[in-house]
């Protein structure tokens, strides 16, 4: 995605008019990270409407604490999907504890299986969306095509060694979406998923 | 990323040695106590005295690679994908038995690999862009809102922006045929889906320059057209090659540009004109016609690429509907004095601001309406009492005759009165069109 490389200046400039009160750039906001925030909210949540009222909250979140957005703590794309996976799994969290209190399938130990399963899920998808795009290829063609290394790096136009280092690399990063057992913080220091 | 980079080189300077050591098969040739840096040269399994394997088994299987461990692991990422060869796979395998850095970096990379999905395309709503918008304002209104008469811009330009995100690089060069009426008879032009883009951009620039703003057109092909056919044309012309996808950045730019000025200066600027070349609007009315052909180009794309395309929300419909509503007078007169219309002979032309002949339009589904449209002068005002005709027809069978892709013979429209005056209107509304 093209966006992703977007320059820290672009991050500063919209957090001042969103807090300016700016209407337009809440437009450009919801153009520009929309389809991110709807689709993690989709993976945790499984569910089109309840993805849609995620991305009605992360959104009007934003737009009434642009403050809450610290530039320096890094790329805002990175704030608002960590407060999109909080806020869907939090919804998660919810609904499946209702569904268990009145009686529905299934114990507590599942469930924060699930929660959790959801949460590594959205930080996967992240880390897929924001790692740097020959990486990204490379796990493309490897494991969505069926390709093997010496025909990824055919394609790429890269040698071999370096199609098996962009995997290798590609997968190591992936791996990291294991890593955090809680949600992500956006605020916090570590608000990067 | 560079931490984990620096440990697993640690791990592999350590392991270097042991992997060499096994590779000079314990030949002594080494010397001394300190292990090569560099590995011997591996004997031949002939050379060895070693009894060689059967040859119905060599046969069989392939010959088991012997690697050294910085191979193996610069090999994970590709084994977890299964994407190495079988005597590579094995290779690696058997290797996993005896390190364990190795086991432990293999076990997470398969991990890894169940954590890819498939991306599915998901369609975003297209109404959840103004749901959210709208309700976000409604916790915090807005101290610079979006004028009301811009807003189907905005939203227009926003769902073309989402249809363009989904279309692959060679969709960009399927072939649209602009189509519209001039007047007489339909007309097209044959361009790409790029080229719609670059139309869009380069008519979007009236509206940018009468705001300030830089103009897509550069130079003397800027001064020299001034109108959005010629202008169009101008900016095919200019480029040596046919646009491509890369016209989709600076189309989003202007439009994000031109949404975010007239919030600013919105109020003062409504009424300031906007010079088509052979007509002028107002800014506001200028915003409205950019929305309603953004969304017909929309559906030029959407149908060039095989993609479904609602028609725009039924505010912004209602305002597109006002907005030809209104300019059916003048076309009216225009087509007169041309010829191309019943003249208003032996019919008394009113005085400006009067009541006068009308025609009373009546738009059924959403976003749809009555207006009463003076047939006779620009100046009349539509009155009920004077009503001679009127048509009723759904609202996008209207938008799109008013985009000349509906021809005023065919348009489905519900007819009551004097033929002469809806035959008028049709084609008028149809000549509303242009490329």
């Amino acid at each position: 995605m093209a966006t992703k490389d977007a320059p820290p200046r672009w991050d500063r400039k919209m957090q001042q008019r969103l807090a300016r009160g700016e209407a337009a750039a809440l437009g450009e906001l919801y153009d520009r990270f929309a389809s991110l925030v709807h689709a993690l909210a989709h993976r945790v949540l499984g569910d089109e409407r309840a993805a849609d009222g995620i991305t009605r909250e992360v959104f009007a979140h934003v737009w009434e604490h642009p403050d809450t957005y610290d530039p320096k703590q890094g790329p805002l794309r990175s704030w608002v999907a960590a407060l999109t996976a909080r806020l869907a799994v939090q919804r998660l969290r919810a609904t499946e504890t209702a569904a268990l209190a009145q009686g529905g399938q299934g114990s507590t130990e599942e469930l924060e299986r699930k929660v959790r399963r959801a949460s590594v899920a959205a930080r996967a998808d992240y880390i897929v969306t924001s790692m740097p795009a020959p990486l990204r290829a490379a796990l493309e063609l490897a494991y969505f095509q069926r390709r093997d290394y010496r025909q990824t790096a055919v394609d790429l136009g890269v040698t071999e060694d370096e199609a098996r280092r962009r995997l290798r690399l590609g997968l190591q990063l992936l791996s990291t979406a294991h890593d955090t057992g809680a949600p992500p913080e956006p605020a916090g220091p570590g608000g990067a998923v | 990323m560079s931490d984990a980079n620096d440990e697993h080189d640690e791990y592999d300077e350590h392991d270097e040695h042991e992997a060499y050591d096994r590779g000079s098969s314990g030949e002594s040739e080494g010397g001394g106590s300190v292990p090569p840096r560099i590995p011997m040269p591996r004997a031949s399994v002939e050379d060895s005295g070693r009894p060689l394997p059967e040859l119905d088994e060599a046969a069989s299987r392939p010959a088991p690679l012997v690697l050294e461990h910085p191979v193996l692991k610069a090999l994970l990422g590709a084994w977890a994908l299964a994407a190495c060869s079988a005597a590579e796979t094995a290779a690696v395998e058997e290797h996993l038995g005896e390190c364990g850095s190795c086991a432990d970096e293999a076990l997470r990379l398969r991990g890894a690999v169940g954590l890819l999905h498939p991306v599915e395309p998901l369609d975003l709503d297209p109404g959840l862009r103004t749901r959210v918008l709208t309700g976000s304002f409604g916790r915090r209104p807005p101290r610079i809102p979006v004028p009301g008469w811009a807003t189907p811009y905005d939203a227009e330009t926003a769902r073309l922006d989402a249809l363009l995100q989904d279309i692959g690089d060679a969709e960009w060069h399927a072939p649209v045929r602009l189509r519209w009426f001039d007047g007489r008879a339909p007309t097209s032009r044959r361009t790409t889906v790029a080229g719609v883009i670059a139309h869009l951009l380069t008519v979007d620039g009236l509206v940018a320059t009468a705001l300030g703003l830089d103009d897509p057109l550069t130079g003397e092909t800027a001064d020299k057209a001034a109108n959005p056919a010629a202008r169009t044309e101008a900016y095919w012309r200019a480029s040596y090659f046919p646009p491509t996808r890369s016209i989709r950045a600076p189309w989003r730019e202007q439009s994000h540009t031109i949404v975010r000025t007239v919030s600013f200066t919105g109020t003062t600027t409504g009424k300031r004109a906007v010079s088509y070349g052979d007509f002028e609007l107002p800014l506001h009315d200028a915003m409205l016609d950019r929305a309603f052909e953004c969304w017909v180009h929309a559906e030029d794309i959407a149908d060039a690429v095989d993609y479904p395309y609602e028609p725009p929300a039924p505010r912004s419909l209602n305002r597109m509907i006002d907005l030809a509503a209104r300019m059916l007078p003048a076309v009216l007169a225009e087509r007169r004095r041309h010829g191309l219309a019943a003249p208003a002979e032996g019919r008394h032309l009113v005085p400006a601001g009067d009541p006068g002949r009308s025609l009373r339009l009546e738009i059924e589904g959403h976003g749809g309406g009555e207006w009463l449209i003076p047939l006779d002068s620009p100046g009349a005002v539509g009155s009920a009492e004077h009503e001679v005709a009127h048509i009723a027809l759904d609202g996008v069978e209207f938008c799109h005759l008013a985009a000349g892709h509906v021809s005023p013979e065919d348009a489905a429209a519900g007819q009551l009165g004097d033929r002469e005056a809806i035959r008028d209107v049709l084609f008028a509304t149809a000549s509303l069109s242009r490329m």
